[in-house]
């Protein structure tokens, strides 16, 4: 074991293209990162950005989204609606003060499993590098705070 | 304290405005109601009260509380936490307790941003710098005021709930149904709701409710209500101005929309949303009309706030509640 920090990472696949991407990548024995737990949805368009939200709330350090390419959709336009869902959730998670580089988009078709894992890897790399979130184990605020650390005289 | 036999009532304000006690008071006549089923034992806003006559008071004693404001500071704490103590039943009323409201858009800053905000910004008069302090010696003693917290809580982060009663303030004629129902049940016509359930409102959403035409909606650019004229029969959201009612609980009637004003989501999140902000923000991004990143993005310039936007009233009820800056050391 090392001291080295493992960022836990959710990743939101789609049936028909990214999960089966990590399945190729699987099936022919390619090794990478063990740090992202997959979670299967049907289309990358089902992807509620409230996910997003409760994975780094919960305590992920980072997400992944993978769909089908643009135009390769199973459902003909999903993913473009997630790709504008995601565009906004980017800038929102800046405000909420989570770096975008905790989110990361990536297209995989069915036989890019090297590509899907090659992405991973990377994705890993950059958010260990970020540190750990600590979203989920923060009190949100519920311990007092003093007003101001140094007092100033009131004149009368 | 008067003994008449009549069940107590109680009406607190945390961190919160005074809107939703003057919407108790819109209820007109049945304020009367009130006053003939209840004893007002506590409501700092109607009528002089102290703490410690609520802390004399036995536990449960009191039959019903509507506790409005969240909990951003150790007074709010201890008051929510005295008056559960003391009441049977405690209302999260209106948006600031159920969900932080307003107020909670300070947890996207630190309380140092705030109070500097507060004191000494432009428009402030504040030439020595002066800052609240929690603890002052004067001649006659030791003087506190109310310590802050890092952000906002809304009321059942803090303390057991029974019922929460949405709006931003919640809606008169909403009030005086809640009202008629705890008569009723004091008389033993009527029954509770289940605990945790949403009181004085609708189930189904503000789009629900409103009268406005809707069409497929594709939007090119999105505008501020006062760059356009909005065409009066049509869905505000179509004509590219961000309308809060897919995400939003019904229960006011489409007000807003009505009036030719877009819906700004007073009354949190529907039935079911987990989380108001990506609901709404889901509902708003997936009808931009475009497919290429580059025009997305310029698209998306204008909604410069999107936290603001889409948390108006309900950051500290999100699943993340607050920024990373105001809670990180």
């Amino acid at each position: 074991m090392s001291d080295k920090f493992e960022p836990v990472i959710i990743g939101f696949t789609c049936n028909w293209c990214s999960y089966r991407a990590a399945d190729m990548a699987g099936t022919a024995r390619m090794k990478y990162a063990p740090n992202v737990r997959l979670i299967r949805l049907m289309c990358s368009g089902r992807l509620d950005p409230t996910f997003v939200l409760k994975a780094f709330a919960d305590g992920a350090d980072g997400v992944l989204v993978s769909g089908c390419h643009p135009g390769d959709c199973h459902y003909v336009e999903q993913n473009y609606k997630m790709l504008r869902r995601f565009h906004l959730l980017i800038r929102l998670l800046k405000q909420m003060g989570i770096e975008p580089e905790r989110i990361k988009l990536v297209w995989a078709s069915a036989a890019e499993g090297a590509i899907f894992a090659d992405e991973i890897n990377k994705f890993v790399e950059q958010v260990r590098a970020l540190g750990p979130l600590n979203w989920g184990a923060s009190k949100n605020g519920s311990e007092k705070v003093m007003v101001q650390e140094t007092a100033t005289e009131v004149p009368a | 304290m008067t003994t008449n036999g009549k069940p107590k009532f109680a009406m607190y304000w945390a961190a919160s405005c005074g809107g939703c006690e003057i919407s108790v008071l819109n209820t007109n006549e049945k304020i009367l109601d009130v006053d003939a089923n209840f004893d007002v034992v506590f409501w700092p806003v109607a009528m002089d009260a102290k703490y410690k006559d609520v802390e004399a008071m036995e536990d449960k004693s009191i039959l019903l509380t509507l506790f409005n404001g969240g909990i951003r500071n150790d007074e709010n704490e201890h008051i929510a936490k005295l008056l559960r103590q003391k009441s049977q039943i405690l209302v999260a009323f209106g948006s600031c307790a159920s969900e932080g409201c307003v107020p909670a858009l300070a947890n996207l800053s630190n309380v140092k941003e705030i109070v500097d905000t507060a004191y000494t910004t432009i428009s402030t008069d504040n030439p020595n710098g002066i800052r609240p302090q929690p603890n002052y010696t004067v001649p006659e003693g030791e003087l506190h005021i109310p310590t802050l917290y890092p952000t906002l809580r809304t009321l059942d982060q803090v303390v057991d709930v029974d019922y929460y009663m949405p709006g931003c303030p919640p809606e008169s004629q909403q009030i005086s149904a809640v009202l008629d129902l705890v008569i009723q049940v004091i008389q033993g016509k009527a029954q509770l709701p289940p605990k945790g359930a949403v009181i004085g409102a609708g189930v189904s959403t503000v789009c629900d409710e409103c009268k406005r035409k809707r069409n497929e909606k594709s939007i090119k650019e999105f505008k501020r209500i006062q760059e356009i004229m909005l065409d009066p029969e049509i869905c505000i959201l179509e004509q590219g101005v961000i309308c809060s009612g897919p995400a939003t609980r019904s229960g006011c009637g489409a007000l807003c929309p009505t009036a030719g004003a877009p819906c700004i989501g007073c009354y949190g999140p529907a039935e079911n949303t987990l989380d108001y902000g990506s609901r709404l923000l889901s509902a708003v991004a997936s009808v931009i009309d475009s497919n290429d990143p580059k025009e997305i993005d310029k698209i998306l310039d204008g909604i410069p706030d999107p936290a603001g936007m889409f948390y108006r009233f309900n950051l500290a009820g999100s699943l993340l509640k607050a920024s990373k800056p105001a809670w990180d050391k």
